[in-house]
């Protein structure tokens, strides 16, 4: 699967995007979270408040319920703040 | 349809000719009576910050899905003839102009509706981010709950 992270995620995660074969134990987004949380201090940080955070899977929003697949593109992002 | 997301600037003035020209399209026997237009700038000043510049980011892909959705929902709710969506991406300086939406109908109430309500959509859901460069440095804008409760008043 391909992960990706903007604007104050991507600054602390140090990547924009990243390729995971999904863990038999990610089913779900909230699962992934969990996962991604714990592969560094900067991971754990951009995902610490999810509360705050945006999903978006294959381009489309969803929340931490929304099931995922290996071949999901799944995104994590603060607030927008165009216009 | 007309969505662009680009880092060149954009002319008003050759935008509202293509939205007054328009032709009948889906609403016959009605020619375009207005033309409301919405552009935003960089401000260079915002709660006694300078800013000299911003830079803005987006995800291409999402953002242009996105920016279809809101227009296909304001085209679904008025009778527009015509609409462009345009945001700028790259670093702009102070004074640029960032975002311009522009709606054409037969008549007044559907263009200025159209309009804002594409607008307050593009605030909340299209992914657009914002770094602003002041003397303290750069940092990333923070989203303001009030374009949240914009929306309101769309959901009557």
């Amino acid at each position: 699967m391909k992960i990706m992270y903007f604007a104050w995620m991507r600054e602390h995660t140090d990547c924009t995007e990243e390729h995971l074969a999904k863990p038999d134990a990610v089913n779900t987004v909230a699962d992934l979270v969990a996962h991604l949380q714990q592969k560094s201090a900067g991971h754990a940080k951009a995902l610490s408040n999810m509360e705050v955070v945006r999903v978006a899977v294959n381009l489309t929003y969803c929340d931490l319920d929304t099931p995922v697949t290996d071949q999901d593109e799944v995104a994590f992002f603060p607030p927008v703040t165009g216009g | 349809m007309t969505i662009r997301v680009q880092t060149e600037d954009f002319d008003m003035a050759a935008e509202y000719k293509i939205l007054s020209t328009a032709s009948a399209g889906d609403i016959p026997n009605a020619s375009v009576g207005a033309v409301v237009t919405f552009t935003g700038l960089v401000r260079d000043l915002y709660q006694d910050k300078t800013i000299h510049a911003m830079t803005l980011e987006h995800y291409p892909g999402m953002t242009e899905k996105e920016l279809t959705r809101i227009y296909d929902e304001a085209m679904s709710r008025w009778p527009i003839k015509k609409a462009t969506i345009i945001h700028r991406v790259g670093r702009l300086l102070a004074g640029d102009q960032i975002v311009f939406v522009g709606c054409a109908s037969p008549h007044r109430e559907a263009a200025f509706e159209a309009c804002h309500f594409i607008m307050d959509f593009l605030k909340t859901d299209a992914p657009f981010w914002k770094a602003e460069e002041t003397d303290a440095g750069i940092t990333w804008v923070d989203a303001r709950d009030t374009d949240k409760t914009a929306l309101k008043k769309w959901q009557e």
